[in-house]
Protein backbone atom coordinates (compact mmCIF):
# COMPACT_ATOMS: atom_id res chain seq x y z
CA UNK A 1 0.00 0.00 0.00
CA UNK A 2 1.59 3.11 -1.18
CA UNK A 3 1.23 6.03 1.81
CA UNK A 4 2.15 10.02 0.42
CA UNK A 5 3.72 12.30 2.58
CA UNK A 6 3.38 16.01 1.56
CA UNK A 7 5.99 18.47 3.16
CA UNK A 8 4.41 22.57 3.27
CA UNK A 9 6.75 25.45 4.17
CA UNK A 10 5.03 28.37 4.45
CA UNK A 11 5.89 32.09 5.58
CA UNK A 12 4.69 31.40 9.04
CA UNK A 13 4.99 27.34 10.30
CA UNK A 14 5.21 24.24 8.69
CA UNK A 15 2.61 21.45 8.19
CA UNK A 16 2.82 17.72 6.89
CA UNK A 17 -0.33 16.26 4.88
CA UNK A 18 -0.62 12.50 4.36
CA UNK A 19 -2.59 10.37 2.15
CA UNK A 20 -2.78 6.80 3.67
CA UNK A 21 -3.30 5.21 0.48
CA UNK A 22 -3.68 6.41 -3.45
CA UNK A 23 -7.56 8.06 -3.34
CA UNK A 24 -7.88 8.28 -0.05
CA UNK A 25 -8.55 11.76 1.50
CA UNK A 26 -5.11 13.50 2.35
CA UNK A 27 -5.26 14.17 6.10
CA UNK A 28 -3.59 17.46 6.98
CA UNK A 29 -0.99 17.55 10.05
CA UNK A 30 -0.71 20.51 13.00
CA UNK A 31 1.34 23.62 12.11
CA UNK A 32 4.78 23.02 13.27
CA UNK A 33 7.72 25.36 13.92
CA UNK A 34 5.21 28.35 14.10
CA UNK A 35 6.18 31.99 13.27
CA UNK A 36 9.59 30.82 10.97
CA UNK A 37 9.50 31.17 7.46
CA UNK A 38 10.40 27.84 6.05
CA UNK A 39 11.73 28.64 2.46
CA UNK A 40 13.72 25.50 2.01
CA UNK A 41 12.31 21.72 2.48
CA UNK A 42 13.71 18.53 1.40
CA UNK A 43 12.96 14.99 1.66
CA UNK A 44 15.81 12.19 1.92
CA UNK A 45 14.03 9.81 0.49
CA UNK A 46 17.32 7.38 0.35
CA UNK A 47 17.37 5.80 3.88
CA UNK A 48 14.53 2.81 5.15
CA UNK A 49 13.03 6.37 6.75
CA UNK A 50 12.44 9.13 4.77
CA UNK A 51 14.33 12.45 6.84
CA UNK A 52 12.58 15.49 6.28
CA UNK A 53 13.90 18.82 6.42
CA UNK A 54 12.32 22.10 7.28
CA UNK A 55 15.06 25.52 7.11
CA UNK A 56 13.16 27.85 9.35
CA UNK A 57 14.19 31.53 9.56
CA UNK A 58 12.49 34.64 11.76
CA UNK A 59 13.38 37.97 11.19
CA UNK A 60 14.24 38.13 14.69
CA UNK A 61 15.88 34.83 16.14
CA UNK A 62 18.02 33.84 12.59
CA UNK A 63 17.83 30.96 10.25
CA UNK A 64 17.80 27.57 11.44
CA UNK A 65 17.32 23.63 10.11
CA UNK A 66 15.32 21.17 11.43
CA UNK A 67 15.16 17.38 10.65
CA UNK A 68 12.45 14.76 11.17
CA UNK A 69 12.85 11.12 10.94
CA UNK A 70 9.47 10.40 12.12
CA UNK A 71 8.03 12.23 8.86
CA UNK A 72 6.67 15.24 10.35
CA UNK A 73 5.87 14.43 13.76
CA UNK A 74 8.89 15.43 15.89
CA UNK A 75 11.43 18.14 14.72
CA UNK A 76 14.98 18.05 15.61
CA UNK A 77 17.35 20.68 15.39
CA UNK A 78 21.15 20.04 16.52
CA UNK A 79 22.72 22.24 19.53
CA UNK A 80 25.37 23.16 17.26
CA UNK A 81 24.69 25.48 14.38
CA UNK A 82 23.66 22.86 11.50
CA UNK A 83 24.71 25.69 8.84
CA UNK A 84 26.73 28.29 9.69
CA UNK A 85 29.78 30.60 8.21
CA UNK A 86 33.18 30.01 9.32
CA UNK A 87 34.08 32.64 11.19
CA UNK A 88 37.17 33.74 9.19
CA UNK A 89 34.37 34.50 6.38
CA UNK A 90 32.70 37.61 8.89
CA UNK A 91 30.09 36.59 6.76
CA UNK A 92 25.97 36.03 8.64
CA UNK A 93 24.09 33.70 7.34
CA UNK A 94 20.47 35.05 6.32
CA UNK A 95 18.33 32.25 4.96
CA UNK A 96 18.38 28.37 3.74
CA UNK A 97 17.05 28.00 0.89
CA UNK A 98 17.38 24.57 -0.52
CA UNK A 99 17.55 21.78 1.13
CA UNK A 100 18.76 19.10 -1.40
CA UNK A 101 19.99 15.31 -0.58
CA UNK A 102 22.68 13.90 -3.16
CA UNK A 103 21.84 10.80 -5.12
CA UNK A 104 22.15 7.31 -4.19
CA UNK A 105 26.16 7.55 -5.27
CA UNK A 106 26.77 9.91 -2.35
CA UNK A 107 25.38 8.28 0.55
CA UNK A 108 25.18 10.97 3.56
CA UNK A 109 25.75 13.31 0.97
CA UNK A 110 23.03 16.54 1.88
CA UNK A 111 23.41 20.37 0.03
CA UNK A 112 22.41 23.78 1.57
CA UNK A 113 21.80 26.23 -0.95
CA UNK A 114 21.79 29.56 1.37
CA UNK A 115 21.67 33.55 1.36
CA UNK A 116 24.33 35.14 0.80
CA UNK A 117 25.14 32.80 -2.16
CA UNK A 118 27.16 29.97 -0.70
CA UNK A 119 27.17 26.55 -0.86
CA UNK A 120 27.24 23.79 2.39
CA UNK A 121 27.44 19.86 2.30
CA UNK A 122 26.90 17.70 5.14
CA UNK A 123 28.51 14.40 4.50
CA UNK A 124 25.88 13.16 7.79
CA UNK A 125 23.08 13.09 6.57
CA UNK A 126 22.38 16.73 7.10
CA UNK A 127 22.91 17.16 10.62
CA UNK A 128 26.03 19.43 10.19
CA UNK A 129 27.21 21.37 7.36
CA UNK A 130 30.42 22.94 6.23
CA UNK A 131 31.01 25.69 3.71
CA UNK A 132 31.95 24.85 0.30
CA UNK A 133 34.63 27.12 0.26
CA UNK A 134 35.51 26.69 -3.67
CA UNK A 135 32.37 28.82 -4.98
CA UNK A 136 32.30 30.93 -2.03
CA UNK A 137 35.50 31.81 -3.09
CA UNK A 138 35.01 32.15 -6.59
CA UNK A 139 36.38 34.75 -8.79
CA UNK A 140 32.62 35.78 -9.89
CA UNK A 141 31.11 36.34 -6.25
CA UNK A 142 31.94 40.16 -6.21
CA UNK A 143 29.86 40.73 -9.07
CA UNK A 144 27.06 38.42 -7.95
CA UNK A 145 23.72 40.44 -7.40
CA UNK A 146 20.99 39.78 -5.03
CA UNK A 147 17.43 39.64 -7.35
CA UNK A 148 14.39 40.44 -5.62
CA UNK A 149 14.92 37.50 -3.02
CA UNK A 150 17.83 37.92 -1.94
CA UNK A 151 21.70 37.05 -2.66
CA UNK A 152 20.50 33.52 -2.47
CA UNK A 153 21.47 30.39 -4.00
CA UNK A 154 18.19 28.70 -4.35
CA UNK A 155 18.55 25.39 -6.67
CA UNK A 156 20.62 22.44 -6.02
CA UNK A 157 20.79 19.86 -8.88
CA UNK A 158 23.41 16.85 -8.34
CA UNK A 159 24.01 14.18 -10.91
CA UNK A 160 22.70 11.11 -10.69
CA UNK A 161 25.90 8.96 -10.87
CA UNK A 162 28.87 11.33 -10.58
CA UNK A 163 29.23 12.46 -7.25
CA UNK A 164 31.80 15.07 -8.06
CA UNK A 165 29.31 16.61 -10.77
CA UNK A 166 27.20 19.24 -8.95
CA UNK A 167 24.74 21.69 -10.36
CA UNK A 168 23.98 24.72 -8.26
CA UNK A 169 21.79 28.58 -9.57
CA UNK A 170 22.21 31.33 -8.07
CA UNK A 171 20.59 35.17 -8.28
CA UNK A 172 21.37 36.54 -9.78
CA UNK A 173 24.64 34.87 -11.11
CA UNK A 174 23.21 32.30 -12.89
CA UNK A 175 23.93 28.36 -13.22
CA UNK A 176 27.60 27.32 -12.22
CA UNK A 177 28.75 23.57 -12.20
CA UNK A 178 31.40 21.58 -10.60
CA UNK A 179 32.84 18.42 -11.89
CA UNK A 180 35.66 18.33 -9.06
CA UNK A 181 33.66 17.89 -6.26
CA UNK A 182 33.52 21.51 -5.24
CA UNK A 183 36.81 22.88 -5.92
CA UNK A 184 36.18 24.91 -8.98
CA UNK A 185 33.00 25.72 -10.48
CA UNK A 186 32.38 27.49 -14.13
CA UNK A 187 29.32 29.36 -15.16
CA UNK A 188 26.95 27.40 -17.66
CA UNK A 189 24.98 30.66 -18.69
CA UNK A 190 25.25 30.30 -22.77
CA UNK A 191 22.27 31.10 -24.12
CA UNK A 192 20.60 31.77 -21.39
CA UNK A 193 19.12 36.13 -21.40
CA UNK A 194 19.51 38.61 -19.30
CA UNK A 195 16.66 40.63 -21.31
CA UNK A 196 16.61 43.64 -19.18
CA UNK A 197 20.65 44.64 -20.11
CA UNK A 198 21.53 46.66 -23.89
CA UNK A 199 21.26 44.63 -26.16
CA UNK A 200 24.92 43.49 -26.99
CA UNK A 201 24.88 42.43 -23.76
CA UNK A 202 22.04 40.11 -23.44
CA UNK A 203 24.26 36.97 -23.20
CA UNK A 204 26.39 37.37 -20.34
CA UNK A 205 28.59 34.99 -19.17
CA UNK A 206 27.24 34.79 -16.11
CA UNK A 207 24.70 37.38 -14.06
CA UNK A 208 21.77 35.82 -15.50
CA UNK A 209 18.60 35.53 -12.98
CA UNK A 210 18.09 32.10 -13.15
CA UNK A 211 14.87 30.92 -10.80
CA UNK A 212 15.02 27.18 -11.13
CA UNK A 213 16.82 24.32 -12.85
CA UNK A 214 16.00 20.57 -12.76
CA UNK A 215 16.43 17.21 -14.11
CA UNK A 216 15.73 14.08 -14.97
CA UNK A 217 17.43 11.08 -13.22
CA UNK A 218 17.87 9.12 -16.39
CA UNK A 219 19.15 11.79 -18.49
CA UNK A 220 21.27 13.97 -16.36
CA UNK A 221 22.45 15.64 -18.92
CA UNK A 222 19.78 17.51 -19.63
CA UNK A 223 18.22 20.43 -17.66
CA UNK A 224 15.39 22.58 -17.93
CA UNK A 225 15.39 25.99 -16.36
CA UNK A 226 13.20 28.33 -15.68
CA UNK A 227 14.28 32.05 -15.79
CA UNK A 228 13.27 35.76 -15.07
CA UNK A 229 11.57 35.85 -18.34
CA UNK A 230 12.86 32.79 -20.40
CA UNK A 231 12.39 28.82 -20.51
CA UNK A 232 15.34 26.76 -21.57
CA UNK A 233 16.18 23.16 -22.21
CA UNK A 234 20.25 22.08 -21.77
CA UNK A 235 21.36 18.74 -23.87
CA UNK A 236 24.79 19.04 -21.95
CA UNK A 237 24.42 19.77 -18.40
CA UNK A 238 24.61 23.59 -18.82
CA UNK A 239 27.37 23.91 -21.49
CA UNK A 240 24.77 25.90 -23.80
CA UNK A 241 21.17 26.43 -23.60
CA UNK A 242 17.85 26.25 -25.97
CA UNK A 243 14.82 28.51 -25.09
CA UNK A 244 11.68 26.22 -25.35
CA UNK A 245 8.70 29.02 -25.30
CA UNK A 246 6.72 28.32 -28.26
CA UNK A 247 2.93 28.37 -27.07
CA UNK A 248 3.59 29.64 -23.72
CA UNK A 249 1.54 32.67 -22.32
CA UNK A 250 4.52 34.22 -20.66
CA UNK A 251 7.90 33.06 -19.86
CA UNK A 252 8.36 34.57 -16.67
CA UNK A 253 7.84 32.47 -13.49
CA UNK A 254 9.49 30.38 -11.38
CA UNK A 255 9.02 27.04 -10.76
CA UNK A 256 10.23 24.17 -12.70
CA UNK A 257 9.73 20.18 -12.14
CA UNK A 258 10.84 17.28 -14.12
CA UNK A 259 7.88 14.06 -13.96
CA UNK A 260 9.86 11.45 -12.53
CA UNK A 261 9.56 8.62 -14.58
CA UNK A 262 8.82 10.72 -18.27
CA UNK A 263 12.14 12.70 -18.89
CA UNK A 264 10.09 14.79 -21.56
CA UNK A 265 7.59 15.83 -19.66
CA UNK A 266 7.99 19.09 -17.60
CA UNK A 267 5.63 21.59 -15.42
CA UNK A 268 5.23 25.17 -14.67
CA UNK A 269 3.40 28.35 -13.44
CA UNK A 270 4.09 30.81 -15.75
CA UNK A 271 2.91 34.36 -13.98
CA UNK A 272 2.44 37.84 -16.37
CA UNK A 273 5.72 39.68 -15.86
CA UNK A 274 8.16 40.24 -13.04
CA UNK A 275 6.29 43.32 -13.62
CA UNK A 276 2.88 41.75 -12.88
CA UNK A 277 3.26 38.67 -10.79
CA UNK A 278 0.45 37.01 -11.52
CA UNK A 279 -1.31 34.04 -13.14
CA UNK A 280 -0.03 34.51 -16.76
CA UNK A 281 -3.16 34.19 -17.75
CA UNK A 282 -5.35 35.03 -14.77
CA UNK A 283 -6.82 31.95 -13.76
CA UNK A 284 -4.87 29.43 -11.43
CA UNK A 285 -2.89 27.18 -14.13
CA UNK A 286 -0.28 24.64 -14.41
CA UNK A 287 1.60 24.36 -18.04
CA UNK A 288 3.09 21.21 -18.74
CA UNK A 289 5.24 19.65 -21.98
CA UNK A 290 5.35 16.62 -22.47
CA UNK A 291 7.76 16.74 -25.03
CA UNK A 292 10.34 18.73 -23.57
CA UNK A 293 9.38 22.02 -24.36
CA UNK A 294 8.17 21.94 -27.64
CA UNK A 295 4.57 22.54 -27.13
CA UNK A 296 2.69 23.56 -23.95
CA UNK A 297 -0.71 22.27 -22.62
CA UNK A 298 -2.51 24.47 -19.49
CA UNK A 299 -3.35 22.42 -16.62
CA UNK A 300 -6.79 23.39 -15.18
CA UNK A 301 -9.14 20.16 -14.21
CA UNK A 302 -10.00 20.48 -10.54
CA UNK A 303 -8.27 23.94 -9.97
CA UNK A 304 -10.20 27.05 -9.13
CA UNK A 305 -12.53 28.95 -11.67
CA UNK A 306 -12.26 32.46 -12.70
CA UNK A 307 -9.87 34.99 -12.16
CA UNK A 308 -7.15 34.00 -9.73
CA UNK A 309 -4.13 36.26 -8.42
CA UNK A 310 -1.84 34.18 -6.31
CA UNK A 311 2.00 32.91 -7.71
CA UNK A 312 3.20 30.04 -7.25
CA UNK A 313 7.19 30.59 -5.42
CA UNK A 314 10.27 28.16 -7.19
CA UNK A 315 9.82 26.12 -4.83
CA UNK A 316 5.95 25.19 -3.90
CA UNK A 317 6.09 23.03 -6.75
CA UNK A 318 7.21 19.66 -6.86
CA UNK A 319 6.32 15.66 -7.64
CA UNK A 320 6.79 12.49 -5.11
CA UNK A 321 8.57 10.17 -7.55
CA UNK A 322 6.08 8.02 -7.58
CA UNK A 323 4.54 5.92 -10.48
CA UNK A 324 1.98 7.09 -11.16
CA UNK A 325 3.71 10.65 -10.24
CA UNK A 326 1.48 12.74 -8.27
CA UNK A 327 2.28 16.62 -9.00
CA UNK A 328 1.77 19.08 -5.82
CA UNK A 329 1.97 23.08 -5.54
CA UNK A 330 1.26 25.62 -3.00
CA UNK A 331 0.72 29.45 -3.78
CA UNK A 332 0.75 32.38 -2.03
CA UNK A 333 -3.02 32.62 -1.56
CA UNK A 334 -2.30 29.57 1.00
CA UNK A 335 -3.32 26.95 -0.97
CA UNK A 336 -2.05 23.69 -1.73
CA UNK A 337 -2.98 21.09 -4.53
CA UNK A 338 -1.81 17.82 -5.63
CA UNK A 339 -2.83 15.40 -8.85
CA UNK A 340 -2.42 11.61 -8.60
CA UNK A 341 -2.02 11.38 -12.50
CA UNK A 342 0.72 13.86 -13.50
CA UNK A 343 -1.43 16.88 -13.68
CA UNK A 344 -4.91 15.44 -15.44
CA UNK A 345 -6.66 15.86 -12.40
CA UNK A 346 -6.08 18.48 -9.54
CA UNK A 347 -7.74 18.36 -5.97
CA UNK A 348 -7.04 20.56 -3.12
CA UNK A 349 -5.06 19.46 -0.95
CA UNK A 350 -4.83 22.56 2.22
CA UNK A 351 -6.38 26.11 2.32
CA UNK A 352 -6.44 28.71 4.48
CA UNK A 353 -2.50 28.36 5.05
CA UNK A 354 0.09 31.16 5.16
CA UNK A 355 1.10 31.32 1.62
CA UNK A 356 2.73 28.60 0.80
CA UNK A 357 7.08 29.13 0.28
CA UNK A 358 7.77 25.48 -0.95
CA UNK A 359 6.95 21.92 -0.87
CA UNK A 360 8.07 18.42 -1.00
CA UNK A 361 6.50 14.90 -1.52
CA UNK A 362 7.30 11.37 -1.39
CA UNK A 363 5.60 7.73 -2.02
CA UNK A 364 6.35 5.54 0.62
CA UNK A 365 5.81 1.87 0.08
CA UNK B 1 27.37 36.60 42.79
CA UNK B 2 25.04 36.24 39.62
CA UNK B 3 23.17 38.44 37.15
CA UNK B 4 19.98 37.78 35.79
CA UNK B 5 19.36 37.27 32.08
CA UNK B 6 15.89 37.85 31.17
CA UNK B 7 14.13 36.00 28.40
CA UNK B 8 11.04 36.77 25.85
CA UNK B 9 8.57 33.99 25.65
CA UNK B 10 9.63 33.19 22.56
CA UNK B 11 12.65 32.12 23.69
CA UNK B 12 11.87 30.08 26.99
CA UNK B 13 11.40 27.15 25.37
CA UNK B 14 14.84 27.02 24.05
CA UNK B 15 15.81 27.60 27.61
CA UNK B 16 14.00 24.70 28.68
CA UNK B 17 11.27 26.59 29.77
CA UNK B 18 12.71 28.99 32.00
CA UNK B 19 12.06 32.79 31.64
CA UNK B 20 15.07 34.01 34.09
CA UNK B 21 18.61 32.21 33.89
CA UNK B 22 21.75 33.10 35.88
CA UNK B 23 24.47 34.20 34.26
CA UNK B 24 27.98 35.06 35.65
CA UNK B 25 29.24 38.44 36.02
CA UNK B 26 31.27 40.15 33.72
CA UNK B 27 30.72 41.31 30.19
CA UNK B 28 27.87 41.08 28.12
CA UNK B 29 29.81 39.28 25.66
CA UNK B 30 31.26 36.50 28.38
CA UNK B 31 27.79 35.47 29.43
CA UNK B 32 26.90 35.05 25.77
CA UNK B 33 30.05 32.95 25.73
CA UNK B 34 29.48 30.94 28.69
CA UNK B 35 25.54 30.92 27.03
CA UNK B 36 27.17 29.13 23.73
CA UNK B 37 28.32 26.21 25.51
CA UNK B 38 25.80 25.60 27.81
CA UNK B 39 22.51 26.34 25.68
CA UNK B 40 23.81 26.46 22.55
CA UNK B 41 19.98 27.13 20.95
CA UNK B 42 18.98 30.06 23.46
CA UNK B 43 22.73 31.43 21.97
CA UNK B 44 22.32 31.83 18.82
CA UNK B 45 18.81 33.23 18.24
CA UNK B 46 20.55 36.27 19.93
CA UNK B 47 24.01 36.38 18.14
CA UNK B 48 24.40 34.78 15.16
CA UNK B 49 27.75 32.70 14.07
CA UNK B 50 30.02 36.04 14.04
CA UNK B 51 28.97 36.78 17.68
CA UNK B 52 26.89 39.67 16.55
CA UNK B 53 23.60 40.79 18.08
CA UNK B 54 20.88 39.94 15.67
CA UNK B 55 19.71 43.11 14.04
CA UNK B 56 16.07 42.67 15.78
CA UNK B 57 17.35 42.27 19.16
CA UNK B 58 18.64 44.64 22.02
CA UNK B 59 20.18 43.89 25.20
CA UNK B 60 19.33 45.69 27.96
CA UNK B 61 21.04 45.95 31.34
CA UNK B 62 18.75 47.32 33.56
CA UNK B 63 16.82 50.06 31.83
CA UNK B 64 19.87 51.01 29.29
CA UNK B 65 20.87 49.69 25.85
CA UNK B 66 24.05 48.05 26.13
CA UNK B 67 24.51 49.77 22.76
CA UNK B 68 24.35 52.99 24.62
CA UNK B 69 27.04 51.80 26.55
CA UNK B 70 29.62 49.79 26.09
CA UNK B 71 27.88 47.36 23.53
CA UNK B 72 29.01 43.37 24.56
CA UNK B 73 31.91 44.84 26.27
CA UNK B 74 29.59 46.28 28.80
CA UNK B 75 30.33 44.62 32.33
CA UNK B 76 27.37 42.82 34.14
CA UNK B 77 27.61 43.75 37.84
CA UNK B 78 26.14 40.74 40.05
CA UNK B 79 22.40 40.95 40.90
CA UNK B 80 21.79 43.54 37.56
CA UNK B 81 19.66 42.07 35.36
CA UNK B 82 19.93 41.81 31.59
CA UNK B 83 17.06 41.81 29.12
CA UNK B 84 16.99 40.11 26.04
CA UNK B 85 14.17 42.41 24.06
CA UNK B 86 13.17 41.27 20.36
CA UNK B 87 12.03 44.29 17.75
CA UNK B 88 8.18 44.56 17.53
CA UNK B 89 7.76 43.70 14.44
CA UNK B 90 6.69 41.35 11.66
CA UNK B 91 3.34 40.59 10.38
Amino acid sequence: MTETTLLIGTRKGALVARRPRPGAAWELGPLELPMSEVYGTGIDARGATPRLFAAADSPHWGPTLFHSDDLGRTWAEPGEAPVAFPKETGTTLIRIWQIQAAAESAPGVVYAGVEPHALFRSEDGGVTFSLVEGLYNHPHRSEWVPGNGGACLHTVVPHPTDPERVLVALSAGGVYRTSDGGATWEAANRGIQSYWMPEDQRFPEFGQCVHKVASHPSFPDRLYAQNHFGVYRSENYGTSWEPIESGLPSTFGFPMVVHPQEPETIYIFPLKADSHRFPATGRCEVYRSQDGGKSWTALHRGLPEGDYRAAVLRDAMCTDGGEPAGIYFGTRAGEVYGSPDGGDHFEKIAEHLPDVLSVRAVQLN
Amino acid sequence: MTATLVLPTALREAAGGLPELEIAEGTVRSALDLLAGTMPLLERRVRDEQGRVRPHIRLYLGSSDIEDLQGLDTMVAAGSRLYVIPAVSGG
